[in-house]
């Protein structure tokens, strides 16, 4: 077979099911138990260290 | 290896370059590549004196407790001047096609409409655009990581890096140095040095996250991620090029034909989903809830927005190419894409919109808010016009008509000009530690200006676009054409007077703007100090 319809086949047939299943695992991930109190914390992130870095010594979270 | 040694090693690059340069100027096949030279060589030279100077000097310890907010306040300066300069290029060449006179016999072959387009397409997009969010990036990313940015003085070298790559890519295009690729015209040699200091801007970026203090990385920062990589890679893969000699400007595609084609729209769309959209929506993704003093409506809906955009848009370009030399199944491919596309596009857009849930009153009173809320309607109104006209049939009536111009105009002047404008109002008291704005009434000036100046762009656009195409297919009972070409120039005379308007209303309102921003920074009150001692670190 030469390379554009081997690429074409794989592209249309495997790539697209491991793409597919990537993105609905996304959406399956976003939507799991306990990500809404991470996802509200991030989302203030904006509203943290406005005017200077946090300090260095502040433990890593 | 230390500063010391490290600034000899940057002095022989430095000389080296300077000769370099000098020698390729005098070698030079043409004329655009002979200036480049010479402008390399100046900079090359003039770095090489400041370094000399510089040496062995003590150097000053940057504090690790502030942020690197130099380098965003010059992205400020330089994303209003170019933003100024690509408009009033704008506004010239829309006269220029309503009264073709305006192509002066004596600037032929330097400043005629053919010359000065691309000049005004790079100008707005990668100079206003491109320092809008190397800008914006620098700003959000220290912020949302709690971190300094990366890398130190690389960040001036981005900086300044950019704005060499803009004047090459400007004065090439005066001087004929082109590859004729939409949004891609800069010669090979300018895009090998795009490609240096845009790694350089990745590893700044990167660093940055990688050395951040919040656990999760904010999504402003993965759009900005997003729209850094892509056109990484869209740049290299586009511009993959011969020189025809390393002592000229002129350069060889390695693909040729359809595939060319395929590639140039392929990096064209792409342009337009991760420069002019994934990176702008970053921005949003900041400044309008920093505006609005609220988190984003919903997280959820940005992540899920987020990776949607990417996995779609990267498919959407063969739009671009209905009913030329590309197979059927790949153009079918753009379309369905395309239209899949609107759906990530309106959730972006209600989620921007519904972050002033509970805070709509602000609207009223702050017109800066205004701006952004109506640079996302912008945006909504783009983002469903342009899955519509990538529909074959609508296309086949769109497609090398006006109409186009207005679509772009619509999403390039409403959404990335508005919300370029409110990032700016925002910014500037910020970063000058200013109490305030000097005068929001003038952002009022400005909010309306802009909006009516793109309002009558656009509908001028679409009445002229669609006449046009009606013309250009009717045929009389016998199967013949009706209209000639010149036909159709003709009778798009006044939209072109009008377009030229909107453009004039347009610029009008950047200039308050800058007017605004200066005055801010020499007369608004200075921002009273916190009062509280900075704690012991």
């Amino acid at each position: 077979m030469e390379t554009y319809s081997l690429l074409r086949e794989f592209a249309d047939s495997w790539m697209l099911l491991v793409l597919f299943l990537i993105f609905i695992g996304m959406m399956i991930w976003v939507f799991r138990p306990g990500s809404r109190k991470i996802h509200s914390d991030t989302a203030n992130i904006p509203f943290r260290h406005e005017d200077r870095p946090a300090p260095d010594q502040e433990a890593p979270k | 290896m230390n500063t010391g040694t490290l600034n000899y090693v940057k002095l022989v690059v430095l000389a080296l370059a300077t000769l370099m340069a000098m020698i390729a100027a005098s070698y030079a096949r043409d004329v655009a590549y002979q200036v480049h030279m010479v402008i390399f060589m100046i900079v090359a030279a003039g770095l090489f004196l400041t370094t000399l100077r510089a040496i062995d000097e003590p150097t000053v310890p940057t504090p690790s407790n502030e942020y690197f907010d130099s380098v965003v306040r010059a992205g400020v300066i330089a994303t209003a001047f170019w933003g100024v300069v690509g408009f009033l290029v704008g506004v010239v060449i829309a006269f220029q096609l309503a009264f073709p006179v305006l192509n002066f016999e004596w600037a032929e072959g330097y400043a005629n409409f053919g010359r000065l387009r691309p000049l005004h397409t790079s100008a707005v997009i990668f100079a206003f655009g491109g320092n809008a969010l190397i800008a914006t990036s620098f700003y959000v990313v220290q912020r949302t990581s709690a971190a300094r940015l990366w890398g130190g003085n690389l960040g001036w070298f981005v900086f300044w890096g950019y704005q060499l790559f803009i004047v090459l890519a400007a004065t090439g295009y005066l001087l004929g140095g082109t590859q004729s690729k939409e949004y891609a015209e800069p010669e090979w040699y300018v895009d090998i040095w795009l490609t240096i200091v845009w790694v350089a801007y990745l590893a700044v970026f990167l660093g940055t996250i990688v050395k951040r203090k919040e656990p999760h990385i904010y999504v402003a920062n993965w759009f900005y991620l997003a729209f850094i990589v892509t056109v990484a890679m869209l740049h290299i893969v586009n511009n993959i090029s011969i020189p025809v000699s390393i002592w000229g400007s002129k350069s060889v595609q390695v693909f040729s034909g359809v595939q060319d084609a395929m590639v140039q729209w392929w990096y064209g769309h792409n342009a337009v989903g991760f420069f002019l959209t994934a990176g702008f929506l970053g921005m949003m993704y900041y400044f309008v809830p920093k505006q609005a003093e609220r988190p984003v409506f919903s997280y959820k809906l940005s992540i899920i927005h987020f990776w949607a955009l990417i996995f779609l848009y990267i498919w959407a370009g063969p739009h671009h190419l209905h009913y030329t030399a590309l197979p059927d199944w790949a153009s079918t491919l753009g379309m369905v894409f395309s239209i899949i596309l609107w759906m990530p596009s309106w959730g972006g857009m209600i989620n921007g919109l519904m972050t002033l849930q509970g805070a709509w009153d602000k609207l009223r009173t702050d017109p800066v808010l205004r701006m952004m809320v109506t640079s996302l309607a912008f945006y909504g109104m783009s983002t469903f016009e342009g899955p519509m006209m990538s529909i074959r049939a609508v296309n086949s009536l769109s497609h090398y008509t006006d109409w186009t111009i207005g679509h772009v105009h619509s999403g390039a002047l409403g959404w990335n000009g508005l919300v370029t404008f409110g990032a700016l109002y925002y910014l500037v008291p910020v970063l000058w530690k200013r109490e305030r704005l000097y005068s929001l009434s003038l952002v009022s000036w400005h909010f309306w200006l802009a909006t009516i100046g793109i309002v009558l762009y656009a509908a001028s656009m679409w009445v002229t676009g669609i006449m046009e195409g009606l013309m250009w297919r009717e045929v009389d009972a016998n199967g013949f054409l009706v209209n000639s070409f010149a036909d159709t120039v003709s009778a798009k005379f006044p939209m072109y007077v009008v377009r030229g308007l909107g453009g004039v209303m347009f610029l009008a309102g950047a200039a308050i703007m800058c007017y605004n921003l200066w005055m801010t920074v020499r007369a608004a009150p200075a921002k009273a100090s916190l009062g509280t001692a900075v704690p012991a670190e």
